[in-house]
């Protein structure tokens, strides 16, 4: 127990040193926090997937999903988003060896990716539209473009996110452990990943 | 509960530095098991879009979709997401976040195919 208490003591000043916070297990504040908000997020998505999946044959017959996916487009978004994926796991790589300035190039390449991914889902949304697709038409059309829809405002509020911290890692901004900032976006940016890799399967590929 | 602190210039004060730092500094794989790895990913999808146009797969059609799928989502979380390399704890905060939706999104589909008989 004293072992543990000096461990997580020298952590504290360690992180001190940096201008980052450690709790008495010895781990960051932020990253604790950080799982912790990603688990609750699981919840959210668990919930909306749900949904989808209970009202994804109520809709009328010539606007259903077998009429209106465009797979290989759809697929297309797919990879770009998981590329994007590299890209940030490529900058969290950097910023760990101190090199900033590949960070912050990574981290625009990936801004860049999920931007093409949210035009993607803008278009596709847009085509559905003029098809005839409200959100209001049918309750397959309501779930589908709640789940799509909450994922793209967070692919867009990562976006933010990353163009934030080039902003401020450019101007020097970011105090304390510049490395944990770039790791707490890069496993926000991951998450909103694997949840599309779940959206793909479900949504798009498994017929309903 | 010992309420010591540690002096860095001793040598246990080093140690527990000496950690960190070689946490800070081996986090996880090098870049190019990270860029075989994203391929992997790559071709998997490619499996997984093909498979939804094969139509021989038969009954084996969607669990073959089910376990590409299930394979790109723990290959993301435990080596791009660090879970694998991390501390424990952050595996038990995420994976008991991920257990509750899947129990939610279960009792919810059985709930509401009970009530629709």
């Amino acid at each position: 127990m004293a072992d543990t208490a000096v461990l997580a003591d020298a952590h504290a000043d360690h992180g001190d040193a940096h201008g980052a916070h450690y709790s008495t297990t010895g781990l960051s504040n932020n990253k604790l926090a950080m799982w912790l908000f990603l688990g609750s997020e699981c919840l959210l998505f668990g919930g909306l997937i749900s949904t989808y999946m209970l009202y994804r044959g109520r809709h009328s017959e010539n606007l259903g999903p077998d009429q209106l996916w465009d797979i290989p487009f759809t697929s297309a978004s797919s990879f770009v988003l998981l590329m994007s994926s590299l890209t940030m796991v490529l900058a969290v790589s950097a910023a760990h060896r101190r090199n900033l300035r590949n960070a912050k190039i990574w981290l625009s390449v990936t801004a860049t990716l999920g931007a093409l991914f949210v035009a993607g889902q803008v278009y596709e949304f847009t085509t559905f539209y003029r098809e005839g697709l409200g959100f209001t038409t049918s309750l397959f059309s309501s779930s589908f473009y709640t789940l799509t829809g909450f994922h793209g405002v967070h692919v867009t509020v990562g976006i933010i996110m990353l163009l934030s911290l080039v902003a401020m890692l450019s101007k020097q901004r970011v105090h304390g452990d510049k490395a944990e900032s770039v790791e707490m976006v890069g496993l926000y940016w991951h998450f909103v990943d694997v949840v599309w890799i779940l959206i793909f399967t479900l949504v798009y590929l498994i017929p309903a | 509960m010992s309420t010591e602190t540690v002096d860095p210039t001793t040598p246990a004060g080093h140690d527990a530095h000496d950690q960190h730092d070689a946490h800070d500094e081996n986090h996880g794989w090098s870049d190019g098991k990270y860029i075989q790895l994203a391929v992997i990913l790559a071709v998997i999808t490619g499996l997984e879009v093909y498979a939804s146009y094969a139509d021989w797969l038969g009954p084996a059609f969607i669990p073959s979709l089910i376990i590409m799928m299930v394979v790109k989502f723990v290959a993301v979380v435990l080596f791009f997401m660090h879970l694998k390399f991390d501390n424990k704890i952050f595996s038990w905060l995420f994976y008991s976040g991920l257990l509750l939706a899947i129990g939610v999104y279960v009792a919810f589909l059985v709930t509401f195919q009970f009530f629709n008989r």
